[in-house]
């Protein structure tokens, strides 16, 4: 008998050992569509993968040798919890690359960049604290976040990112309410899932509130030197000087994400307890991984790997924003990012992008409703777009599938409320080519993509 | 003993939960000392049905293809023997409107409702016909796809306002609506299972949403989010009426084997009316059906056997 199956008599005995915080663990409407997601013959648009194939086999095949046959036994033995020497050089290259000065003693290296999100709740949060996010946020975050039972208030975004103002009459809200969050997360570059960059102006402000209130910020950065057109903007890490900033990095999105392999630079005080933390959960992350990536930086050039899949993003980027501007109706809006792997197109109010999940799944196609990116019920109407890890065919083929549904519902609710349809959209023209601008141009009255709108009071 | 092919997966909406049942029946059937083949079900159906050379199949779909009469066509033209019912009630009991037909020609209650497909609408002006049934049917409407098992697609519409929206969402699973009546009451499940005397129901059991929000929907799809009572805290009377009331559906809509009634108790009123009914409803641990018959004195194990036998009677018969 397989171990997977149990008896009801297994649940109930089973179920009064559960930690109470495993009821924040849910099974959900939505979790069932996304596990039906995952089939070969649908075109999916709901992952978030970066293109492996980018990575060049043969150098792959000789980097796994040379390891093996240079460090057989201590790549196979275990490794120091906060990681290896060498690789913690590549890292401070990597965070150089960006403007960020650390030390190799302020970094702790972990299994991915997600345990990084784990390990900072588990070392800061007791249940019912409170973490400030992004509203929409990374949807990854948010069964960590509920596993620690904490409370989590999101913070309305635009084109410019998170909206500091809010942010500090959330926190004199929160203050007049005796709370006090633990820390603010954010994706500033790039967010996933919402595609938006923070102006410099306001990652200044961050800091600054961070300073003044004495408040961490988690940054996580995958996707910082994804850029695909304009100037860069200092990482948070980089303002801050490493003082309430809590930083993570991941080689998941410039190297590859079978490595499992990530990083945070903090605080030394928090970077001990972090330590301590993953002690209890993996002793160290991979050594063979490590080597590895250690071998890569020595022996290839890991801005020419990082050329090369920029390339290929933006131009799948800009087939993703042709396709929209083709296929979806002149009242859905999106936003138009600079870089990463995302776009978060919002459609008109009165269609749920879960129940269109199921209607497009009939067609072969997946998104991820926007829903999954809040925990409060908002982004009923949104979606999240990933445009990384699909070919151009299939994604012109798929956003030319989710129109059509699209299309059919707008249709449908003018036919009920006898209300004209929002004319379409014109077609590419020459005269605003996507592709031509960069994120947040949205004084560009030939722009029709416009950023994250602020939605109706009553739907908060 | 027996050779079972387990038709479990497939590709609705409910895959997740068939797979659970499916893994509950085939520990059962093991238990039971039967040899059990598991065929997740998809287009090579056919094909595994005839190389698995089972005697009979235990169907544990949910939903599409699997509930709603195509698999039960395929196994009646490949000649295995199955569970549950035959393909006609599979397919009164899936469509929502076609079962609600049934019922109320029959006689026995069932919210007032009007169902519209979605070709009504777009060529035939079926819009025009809202005001009007928003007047007969009194706020807030029930609007539902005609055939979604779950309670994806489901909306409570307060105004006429949130119609439009809700109907939209239904016809995300469906190309057929059916907006209904709003019952206030009591949520109940009565499920049935074939015996030696003809069909019996088992003890009822009360859906009740925990913080008393009925319109929540989604509420019933999270585990920890409804609380279910079984037995119902009912008087007798009213037990025995939803019993027989559960019996007469099921008789009605041409069951067999096993199903679930789902039926409302009106609270002002003390009416019971039939919602819907389930030809294959879910099997697992947390499921209805196995925590009624296991208050009914009847194990799973039972249950698997007796639906087993039944099966292979139908078609010596």
């Amino acid at each position: 008998m397989s171990p997977s199956r149990t008896t009801a008599r297994d649940l109930e005995r089973y179920a009064g050992l559960f930690a109470r915080r495993t009821q924040e663990m849910k099974s959900s409407a939505m979790r069932d569509l996304m596990a039906i997601t995952a089939r070969p013959e649908v075109i999916s648009l709901a992952g978030g993968l970066p293109d492996t194939t980018c990575f060049p086999s043969e150098d792959m095949a000789a980097l796994m040798s040379r390891v093996a046959a240079d460090a057989s036994a201590r790549a196979l033995q275990y490794g120091p919890t906060e990681g290896m020497d060498e690789l913690k050089d590549c890292i401070v290259q990597v965070m150089a690359e960006e403007g960020m000065d650390v030390g190799a003693d302020e970094l702790l290296i972990t299994t991915g960049g997600q345990q990084v999100i784990d390990l900072v709740c588990k070392t800061l949060i007791d249940p019912g604290d409170v973490i400030v996010a992004e509203g929409p946020t990374y949807p990854g975050a948010v069964p960590t976040f509920g596993a620690y039972q904490a409370d989590v208030v999101q913070i309305e975004m635009d084109a410019d990112g998170m909206r500091v103002d809010l942010l500090e009459e959330t926190l004199d809200r929160l203050e007049a309410d005796g709370r006090t969050p633990k820390f603010v997360y954010t994706v500033p570059t790039f967010q996933n899932p919402a595609g938006v960059t923070m102006s410099l102006e306001r990652r200044h402000e961050l800091v600054r509130i961070a300073k003044q209130r004495e408040l961490f910020v988690l940054e996580d950065n995958p996707y910082g030197l994804l850029r695909y057109e304009g100037e860069p903007l200092p990482p948070l890490y980089a303002l801050d000087g490493g003082e309430f900033v809590i930083y993570l990095g991941t080689f998941s999105k410039i190297l590859s994400p079978g490595l499992r392999l990530g990083w945070t630079a903090a605080p030394r005080p928090v970077l001990e307890k972090l330590n301590l933390g993953k002690q209890g959960v993996d002793l160290c992350s991979s050594t063979f991984s490590q080597f590895f990536v250690v071998e890569y930086f020595k022996r290839r050039d890991w801005r020419r790997l990082l050329g090369s899949f920029r390339d290929v993003y933006r131009q799948r980027r800009d087939v993703l924003l042709d396709a929209l501007t083709e296929h979806f109706p002149g009242d859905a809006e999106w936003t138009r990012p600079g870089g990463g792997l995302f776009i978060w197109a919002t459609l008109p109010s009165y269609i749920d992008t879960t129940d269109l999940l199921a209607r497009a799944l009939r067609e072969h196609v997946a998104f991820v409703p926007g829903r999954a990116a809040y925990l409060d019920g908002r982004g009923g109407s949104s979606m999240r777009l990933n445009f990384s890890g699909v070919s151009e065919d299939d994604l012109r083929e798929g956003v030319r599938r989710i129109g059509k549904v699209v299309n059919e519902q707008v249709r449908l609710y003018s036919t009920l409320t006898g209300t004209e349809p929002a004319a379409p959209r014109r077609a590419p023209g020459a005269e605003n080519p996507p592709g031509a601008g960069h994120a947040g141009d949205s004084d560009d009255p030939g722009a029709r993509i416009v950023p994250l709108r602020r939605r109706a009071g009553g739907e908060r | 003993m027996s050779r079972v092919a387990v038709l479990e997966g497939g590709q609705s909406l409910e895959r997740q939960v068939s797979l659970r049942s499916g893994a509950r029946v085939r520990d059962a059937l093991e238990r039971l000392g039967h040899d059990v083949v598991a065929i997740d079900v998809g287009p090579d159906l056919v094909e595994r049905l005839t190389d698995a050379r089972a005697d009979v199949a235990f169907v544990a779909l949910h939903g599409r293809d699997g509930e709603d009469g195509t698999v039960q066509e395929i196994l009646e033209l490949v000649g295995i023997p199955y569970t549950a019912s035959g393909p006609s009630a599979c397919m009164r009991c899936m469509d929502k409107v076609l079962a609600k037909h049934a019922l109320r020609d029959a006689g026995l209650p069932t919210p007032d409702f009007y169902a519209f497909s979605q070709t009504a609408f777009e060529s035939l002006g079926a819009a025009h016909a809202l005001p009007a049934i928003e007047e007969r049917l009194d706020f807030p409407i029930v609007i539902k796809p005609a055939s979604q098992g779950s309670a994806l697609g489901i909306r409570f519409a307060p105004s006429a306002a949130e119609v439009p929206a809700a109907i939209i969402a239904a016809f995300s699973y469906d190309t057929k609506v059916l907006l209904e009546r709003h019952v206030a009451g009591r949520e109940l499940a009565v499920s049935v299972v074939d015996g030696p005397d003809g069909p019996e129901a088992l003890p009822v059991v009360e859906a009740i949403p925990r913080g008393g929000d009925h319109y929540d929907f989604e509420a019933r799809y999270e585990i920890g989010r409804t609380d279910f009572v079984c037995p119902a805290e009912l008087d007798a009377e009213t037990t025995q009426a939803a019993q027989s009331l559960a019996l007469e559906a099921y008789r009605v809509l041409g069951c067999y084997g096993f199903a679930r009634i789902d039926l409302m108790l009106d609270a002002a009123s003390g009416e019971l009316t039939v919602l819907e009914a389930n030809a294959i409803p879910g099997l697992t641990e947390t499921s209805l059906l196995p925590q009624a018959a296991e208050a009914g004195g009847l194990s799973f194990d039972a249950f698997v056997e007796r639906v087993l036998d039944l099966a292979l009677q139908r078609m010596a018969a």
